[in-house]
């Protein structure tokens, strides 16, 4: 006979323990009703759009939150349907995703990674998002990428440039369509070697951060591949503002090429402070002294004004594109909200339809689904040409632009003309090449 | 040599700013004993105004150019500057293009404006509350005022170039007897120095030869005894938060051209204006200035090639390492004074 009395202790231990085991978070293990994490049940389904809407980067999340507003009313059959007429893809019917009418939740990045995180955790958790879209950052979009895997939805990666987000941090629920730093230097030396010559001697001032560091690494690959010397690399640190004191040592180095590897504030501030100390004007070795900024934004151009003009670098898409794709998305965006769309808004567009068009092909929602879509998905008319969203590391192929600061722009949006459209073929890459080695893409994770 | 020199003028430079802005939160530190975390948002708004200056220049009209299509193929909207069609094509574009310094102007009541309310509204019910009460509400003043530029401006820099005739940079070298090319330096960043020297020299006169600057002054050293004397010190207080907040705004009229203002700039200035008061001494104005250049032109020397290949990240914390260690050595700072917040 055993004596077994129920003391407080024992009470308050046991209900402490069923209380953690029923408070767990249930977004990392879908409900055993459900197939996969946030299988919609109703006539909707609900998108996460994930982008910086306070901090540095809040105009450009602004663009993309547009474009992606834009994307679901045409995926809801409004407006003109946009890329959906142009789309080779003919899935999409206009009425939702697989009938469902399309709903969004929005969160904002900050453009910091822990803020990203919680605000994607949120939409997912909350509100019950299938899918997260949207970023202006590599930080960000990597760390939103490991959240998006261990909660199992699918991550559509907005701009996020840094060969990592595909290369050693890739993760098999997520996806992205914007280019990344090899390809910029893929795309710009061949521009670079025509005009400015094998013979050339390189400054790069680099953001002192995972992207920088690895555009820096593309380059510099890249150019002293054409024939060019690296004279120097120097780290700049992300918060700097002032660039004159990193600047000074350029005049003097030996150095006939500049090539800031920065983005957002750090390029607009360290572009205009090479400009006054008169760069641009210089003769060095014999040469007109160049800048290059391998990574354009719009928005980041519009902000450096007339420092920008002549200065080489190169774009995922630019508005200016002729392809029937981008004619359609910019006059859908243009005729809605004044301006021509940012190459941010067009990835951020792309995506979204490219997920909603994977949904409908797969027949599901179910994450492993839409990846199993998604992967070596061959497409045509969302900008770009034919695009190739390869399999290996979910990293999207296609033509990338090199463009030039305007030097008579006729109105505030052609800032940046384009200088050449580099074929796909000469940006393409192996998944094991060595700047993207060391990550699996691992297992499509579907919550269940 | 030539590197040396270089590094230097972008040390007094950037020291320029330190100084001005580290000058103004002195100023309000030792008048009113109020730690003001909002300073750097008065700077940045500051350089608002000459954003607001350039953009009040650039109201245009617009008229359709049949010729020219926009970017969806309607006609193209031609925008022309008022002032350029009320004096003229040239007058007109030189007016824009002076817009900063003529921001100036506008500026100075503006900022003195701003300064008196920011002091009669907000902070002179904080006097008697704890620093760190003092601390929180002036930096939540801080993010309220950089949201609102937000709202207005945008999240974007906006370009305010200097004026064409001070754009560009000069061969200093040639001057003082190096080759060609050696000493380059923008011609606007030696106005900026030129410039913060005018100001402090003026903050200077203003309060040693003035019989208001002598009540200041004597009102900083004892301000119950001056108000026993049936002064109010108060009225004068509150005169001197409008002067400094005019000094942080000034400051940021002129830094435009160097650097493209944007909402946050003022954060990014803040904490190391903060250190350079510490480091030059709480209430020392002479010690906030001479920190302002020091800390810049160390900066400076720490950003070259030598100095980062040396000690790598030095760049990033050679301000923060001089503080301790003045603050080791010399616990009030440089030029610091006993009994300051020492209490």
């Amino acid at each position: 006979m055993t004596n077994k009395s129920v003391t407080r202790r024992g009470v308050l231990k046991s209900g402490a323990v069923a209380g953690t085991g029923l408070a767990l978070p249930t977004i990392f293990t879908a409900s055993s009703a459900a197939a996969y994490t946030n299988e919609p049940t109703g006539s909707s389904v609900v998108l996460g759009f994930n982008v910086p809407q306070t901090g540095p980067y809040a105009e450009e999340g602004n663009d993309e939150l547009l474009a992606q507003q834009l994307a679901v009313e045409h995926l809801n059959g409004e407006g003109d349907g946009g890329c959906m007429n142009t789309f080779s893809s003919k899935a999409l019917k206009g009425n939702g995703i697989l009938g469902k009418k399309v709903e969004f939740v929005t969160g904002d990045t900050q453009t910091k990674s822990d803020a990203a995180r919680a605000s994607a955790k949120s939409m997912i958790e909350k509100d019950g998002a299938i899918m997260i879209n949207g970023g202006s950052s590599s930080g960000v979009a990597v760390a939103v990428q490991g959240l998006c895997q261990e909660a199992g939805v699918i991550f559509m990666a907005g701009l996020t440039h840094a060969n990592d987000t595909t290369g050693k941090d890739k993760k098999a629920n997520g996806f992205r369509h914007f280019f990344n730093a090899y390809m910029s230097g893929a795309a710009l030396a061949p521009v670079l070697a025509a005009e400015m010559g094998k013979e050339r001697r390189a400054y790069h001032l680099t953001a002192d951060y995972n992207w920088g560091w690895t555009q820096e690494e593309s380059i510099v690959a890249s150019t002293e591949a054409l024939g060019w010397e690296t004279v120097n690399t120097v780290k700049t640190p992300l918060a700097s503002t002032d660039f004159s004191s990193y600047i000074a040592p350029v005049l003097n180095s030996g150095a006939d090429v500049l090539v800031l590897n920065h983005y957002g504030g750090n390029m607009v501030n360290s572009l205009t402070n090479a400009i006054q100390f008169g760069l641009l004007d210089k003769v060095a070795n014999g040469k007109d002294f160049k800048i290059v900024v391998p990574l354009y934004s719009e928005l980041m151009a519009a902000g450096a004004g007339e420092n920008i003009k002549g200065v080489l670098g190169s774009m995922n898409w630019n508005w200016q594109l002729q392809d029937e794709g981008t004619k359609a998305f910019v006059k859908s965006f243009g005729e809605k909200y004044g301006k021509p769309p940012s190459n941010s808004a067009q990835t951020c567009y792309a995506q979204t339809l490219l997920y909603a068009d994977a949904v409908e092909r797969a027949g599901t929602f179910n994450p492993c689904g839409v990846a199993e879509a998604l992967e070596d998905f061959e497409f045509d008319g969302l900008g770009n040409g034919p695009t190739w969203y390869r399999g290996a590391d979910h990293q999207c192929f296609k033509d990338v632009l090199v463009v030039r600061g305007n030097e008579n722009p006729t109105n505030a949006y052609d800032t940046l003309e384009i200088v050449e459209i580099t074929p796909r073929a000469q940006v393409e890459y192996d998944p094991e090449h060595p700047m993207f080695a060391g990550g699996e893409l691992g297992k499509c994770n579907s919550g269940a | 040599m030539d590197a040396i020199l270089l590094q230097i003028l972008n040390g007094l430079d950037k020291g320029s700013a330190y100084a001005l802005i580290a000058l103004g939160l002195t100023l309000i530190f030792g008048t009113l004993g109020v730690v003001n975390f909002a300073h750097g948002a008065l700077f940045m708004i500051g350089a608002f105004c000459a954003v607001s200056v350039q953009k009040l220049l650039n109201l245009s009209f617009v008229t359709l150019d049949e010729t020219q299509k926009d970017f969806l193929g309607n006609p193209l909207k031609v925008e022309t500057p008022y002032v350029q069609s009320w004096f003229g094509p040239e007058v007109g574009a030189t007016i824009i293009d002076w817009s900063v310094p003529l921001a100036i102007l506008f500026a100075i009541p503006i900022m003195l404006m701003v300064g008196y309310v920011m002091e009669r509204g907000l902070i002179k019910h904080f006097y008697k509350r704890p620093h760190a009460d003092q601390i929180l509400v002036t930096f939540g003043l801080a993010i309220v005022m950089q949201e609102v530029v937000k709202y207005f401006f945008g999240a974007n820099p906006i370009q305010t170039p200097p004026p064409e005739a001070l754009s560009g940079s000069v061969d200093l070298g040639i001057m003082i007897g190096f080759d060609t090319n050696a000493i380059i330096y923008p011609i606007w960043r030696l106005v900026y120095f030129a410039f913060a020297v005018g100001i402090i020299g003026a903050v200077f006169s203003f309060l040693q030869f003035t019989t208001f600057g002598m009540v200041v002054r004597a009102g900083m050293a004892d301000r119950e005894t001056v108000g026993l004397l049936g002064i109010n010190i108060d009225r004068r207080f509150t005169i001197m938060f409008g002067i400094a907040a005019a000094v942080a705004g000034l400051a940021g009229v002129m830094y435009g051209p160097l650097n493209p203002p944007n909402y946050h700039m003022g954060m990014d200035f803040l904490v190391l204006s903060f250190v350079v008061v510490v480091v030059g001494g709480m209430g020392s104005l002479p010690g906030a200035v001479l920190a302002g250049f020091l800390l810049g032109i160390l900066e400076s020397f720490a950003s070259t090639t030598w100095a980062t290949t040396t000690i790598p990240g030095i760049n990033q914390i050679i301000i923060y390492l001089v503080a301790i260690i003045v603050l080791l050595t010399r616990p009030r700072g440089l030029m610091g004074r006993k009994g300051v917040m020492e209490e």
